[in-house]
């Protein structure tokens, strides 16, 4: 019954198409804004006033003061159990903290953690967004486990960072193997009387930094 | 230039002072007005309620009566896109050559009073004096399909007199839409509600548009409430002078 | 084969189910504010792309190419997710659909289920299937589970629950989650929405969701929100069912840069929505161990056959043309009878049960074009809807209407005939005409003259004035 299904639908829309295809095709028109003009610094000027705007936290930091950065935010926030994905890089982390490690927990771990920390694979200014793409060991977290924490502090490094969503998706292109997972903002709702509430099931806090 | 009258047939039978506007304005403006009477009907009522066959020999009927016509102005802007967005698709689908090859002909020569004002003839002070508080109403069709934009606007800023003042809410449909005001009475009956309030709120004596058909419809609102306020033919307004006033 | 569109089938004609709605000022008030809203964020952010018209004609050529060779795209979309370790079905019909998600679910011994919105399960009534199969559904999103709660239909395709308020949505919290002190902030009842449905996501081995986009390249899924239960819903729960229409899919990755610019902005009116997940098949470690997707066709093959409307099956769903219209401003969506409501309900409830109900839909409209205007994917709706009328007629024969349609041309295509029957009303009006004016009118022009007076006919029509005036000269 179940090829019999498959074979009468195809069957049916050959036939539509048969008796109401009109006209010769065309190339689709591809004559919209591929990449942006924005030189670096405005790049991420926009990246970060589209970052406030969706509430998220943002701090800007040079590479080599990344981890201490990230040991201010988390003694700042009051942060203790803090963990670590799968191939983040060690040396981006600050001293004197103890970092669990992604294989080691579990969803209530998450449940229960302060904060995540992940990298990413791009990330767009127009939009505000971050892209995470759920390889292993690439330090960007399997799928839960940006999603089961209230916070999520993510790292991007100046060079992911794209002006426009075609230019992210040329760079992810090589990589549809892999489950990806585009993030605007904390998690949000509008659903009653279009009022934005932060956080209902995603993180509520969503903290970048950015890498100069 | 001598300009043929398309007066459609509801201006015709329900709102011959604004026919009467259009050749007095044109002929104001130094133009020679001509109306053959043979003509009747576009087909919008019957297209856009679903009769399209029906529609089909009126869009025969007009070309007909129209086809040695240069320059062809219609002051409604429904019947205006009636032809530009259907006439062409309706001529193919009836397999008739000949009739598409006119269509296609004619069609550039039909213009909506206001565009062939501004357009065609390059005018935006027409010497109308009007000295009355009048808002605009900018009708679906005008604003959609012909893409008129501010040039009825244009048009009435240059009138002496005139204290134009801005609708609230302008792109939205009063609720007519042709027959759609006769099957969704009560729809129809709670969106000219809203439109009423957005016109009583600019306190202006008079409302106006580029189609009688919205005219009407608010109108027929504004008078059943009493409101005191008037809906008048963007022609009648343009038409109007110091010497010889609409009233 | 019987396709359904919820319960669309019984639903009373547009004009009758509107008298209800239109009596009651909270809702009114409620489908006002949030369309209102909605509407000023999505001319902002889609203002502010100086290419929204070349994304717009880009969409709309991809849908185009992607409807000609439809079945190569499914066909290709089938082999590359199953090729990642999916499972792919394919269902005729409601029903079908149904069965196949009932069967998948008690392979796995679970009684519930955790469900993304999805309006295509609305469509095919699987909720209603599943409770008659022993197994219950929540809904995760925030709006569906305010209507799953309230026993209430969804009234808007992208805002479920548009048409209730703060207070109306506590009181259904209240009562349904057992939560008697609970507040009426927005706040407070997104915290007791996100504490109720934790423990689901943990325990519940099966979940249901849509699709946004199939790509036909990669067998890959896009599923677009914002709360983060649609993430939920696909990465804890072992088995994962997603059911989507055939006209989901598109040729490539890549094309998603085209419709992820679209849809948010047009949707919610935000640049980007808080998530978007893009997945392939299975992925070991990562999700669940099972993954099927349902091909549901559902009339839709159907829709495809009609040259002028198949652009219908381009839609997005992304609710702009909703928010936009005039009509459905002042009913909301339950007018519509159906799942999908609006414009675009208009015109894909009527097509989807092969015009054979739902015919009041058609002419809901007062082809203002502002649906058109919006719609990120370019379908004419005026055009469709006034198409949809001409079938409409088609099948209705010989009417009253008909007759008097037939006769008022037969006036309209010679001027002679015009003249006389212009005539004919300057002088029959007067039993109507006071001073002037009509204030009643019977039969099927009482409901104008109820609310509205008509100038009388003017005792000169214009063609008599240039007569005269041409005899004058
Ligand atoms: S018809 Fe267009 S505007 Fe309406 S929901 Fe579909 S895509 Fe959006």
């Amino acid at each position: 019954m179940a090829a019999e299904a498959k074979q009468q639908i195809l069957a049916r829309i050959r036939e539509a198409n048969e008796r109401a295809v009109r006209g010769k095709e065309t190339p689709v028109p591809r004559d919209y804004v591929h990449s942006g003009g924005l030189d670096a610094a405005s790049r991420e000027e926009l990246f970060i006033e589209r970052l406030r705007e969706y509430d998220a936290s943002v701090t800007v930091c040079a590479s080599a003061g990344l981890a201490s950065t990230i040991g201010v935010l988390l003694q700042d926030r009051g942060w203790k159990h803090v963990i670590m994905a799968a191939g983040f890089p060690a040396a981006a982390l600050p001293f004197g903290f103890e970092f669990r490690q992604e294989a080691e927990v579990e969803n209530s771990d998450l449940d229960a953690c302060d904060a995540v920390i992940t990298g990413c694979e791009v990330a767009i200014a127009v939009t505000g967004s971050i892209v995470l793409r759920h390889g292993v060991g690439l330090g960007q977290g399997t799928r839960r486990f940006t999603l089961l924490p209230d916070r999520h502090l993510c790292v991007v490094r100046a060079e992911q960072l794209v002006e426009t969503v075609p230019e992210a998706f040329a760079l992810l292109e090589p990589f549809t193997n892999d489950p990806l997972t585009t993030i605007s903002g904390p998690s949000a709702t509008a659903d009653i009387e279009m009022t934005r509430i932060r956080g209902v099931h995603g993180p509520r806090f969503l903290e970048v930094v950015l890498v100069r | 230039m001598r300009i043929t009258l398309f007066i459609t047939c509801y201006n015709d039978t329900l709102f011959p002072e604004t026919g009467k506007a259009v050749v007095r304005l044109l002929e104001r403006l130094g133009h020679s007005v001509d109306f053959p009477l043979q003509q009747t009907c576009c087909g919008q009522m019957h297209y856009n309620t679903g009769y399209q066959q029906e529609a089909l020999p009126l869009l025969r009927h007009f070309v007909e009566v129209f086809r040695d016509a240069e320059v062809i102005c219609a002051p409604s802007s429904s019947c205006v896109a009636m032809m530009r967005d259907h006439y062409l698709k309706m001529a193919e689908a009836s397999g008739d050559k000949a009739l598409e090859r006119d269509t296609a002909l004619l069609l550039p020569r039909v213009h909506e009073l206001t565009e062939l004002l501004v357009d065609r003839l390059g005018l935006e002070d027409v010497g109308a004096y009007y000295p009355h508080r009048v808002t605009y109403h900018a009708s679906c069709h005008s604003l959609r399909s012909l893409c008129l934009g501010d040039k009825p606007l244009r048009l009435l800023r240059q009138v002496r007199g005139l204290e134009l003042v801005e609708l609230s809410n302008i792109d939205r449909c009063c609720g007519f839409g042709g027959t759609f005001a006769v099957k969704n009475p009560d729809v129809s009956a709670a969106m000219l509600s809203e439109k009423l309030k957005d016109v009583e709120d600019t306190a202006a004596e008079v409302c106006t548009a580029v189609d009688n058909s919205c005219l009407m419809h608010i109108l027929g609102g504004l008078h059943r409430q009493r409101a005191g306020v008037s809906a008048r033919h963007i022609a009648e307004i343009l038409a109007s002078t110091l010497e010889e006033p609409a009233l | 084969m019987t396709v359904r569109v919820g319960d669309a089938a019984q639903a009373p004609p547009f004009q009758r189910a509107a008298l209800p709605l239109l009596e009651d000022s909270q809702l009114r008030k409620n489908v006002r504010h949030a369309t209102g809203v909605i509407q000023r964020k999505r001319a902002l952010v889609a203002g502010e792309l100086s290419d929204w018209q070349q994304l717009r004609a880009a969409a709309s050529a991809i849908k185009q190419q992607t409807l000609r060779h439809l079945d190569e795209y499914l066909l290709r979309f089938e082999a590359a997710c199953v090729a990642a370790g999916g499972q792919v079905h394919w269902a005729r019909d409601a029903d079908e659909a149904n069965a196949i998600v009932l069967a998948l679910i008690r392979s796995q011994n679970a009684s519930e289920v955790v469900k993304i919105k999805t309006m295509t399960s609305d469509e095919t009534g699987l909720n209603r299937a599943l409770e008659a199969g022993g197994v219950h559904p929540y809904e995760t999103d925030l709006a569906e589970l305010i209507v799953q709660m309230g026993e209430d239909r969804p009234s808007h395709i992208v805002v479920p629950a548009l048409h209730k308020n703060r207070s109306q949505v506590r009181e259904i919290f209240r009562e349904k989650m057992g939560l008697p002190g609970l507040g009426d902030r927005p706040e407070d009842l997104t915290a007791a929405a996100r504490s109720y449905l934790r423990e689901k996501f943990l325990r519940v081995p099966v979940a249901v969701c849509g699709a946004n986009f199939l790509l036909a390249d990669t067998g890959g899924v896009c599923i677009v929100e914002s709360e983060g239960n649609g993430r939920m819903c696909l990465t804890l729960p072992k088995t994962l069912i997603a059911i989507a229409g055939i006209e989901k899919v598109i040729p490539s990755f890549r094309d998603l840069e085209v419709f992820l610019q679209l849809l948010p902005r047009s949707a919610t009116g935000e640049r980007m929505n808080p998530y978007n997940s893009i997945w392939t098949g299975v992925r070991e470690g990562d999700g669940p161990h099972q993954f099927h997707v349902v091909l549901l066709d559902n009339g839709r093959s159907g829709i495809l056959a009609d040259a002028e409307a198949r652009q219908t099956l381009h839609c997005i769903r992304c609710g702009a043309c909703l928010n936009a219209c005039p009509v459905y401003r002042q009913t909301g969506g339950h007018a519509y009878g159906s799942t999908y409501a609006g414009p675009i309900g208009a015109i894909l409830t009527p097509q989807l049960q092969q015009m054979r109900h739902s015919q009041s839909l058609p002419y809901a409209s007062s082809l203002c074009g502002a649906c058109y205007e919006v719609c990120p994917v370019k379908i004419n709706i005026p055009e469709v809807l006034i198409h949809l009328r001409g079938r409409v007629v088609e099948q209705s024969g010989l009417s009253a209407e008909a007759i008097g349609m037939k006769a008022m041309a037969a006036v309209f295509s010679s001027a002679r005939r015009l003249e006389a029957a212009q005539r004919l009303a300057q002088r029959g009006q007067w039993p109507w005409v006071t001073d002037g004016w009509i204030r009643s009118l019977p039969g099927m022009f009482a409901g104008w003259t109820a609310v509205r007076d008509l100038r009388a006919i003017p005792r000169q029509s214009f063609r008599q004035w240039w007569r005269e005036r041409q005899h004058g000269r």
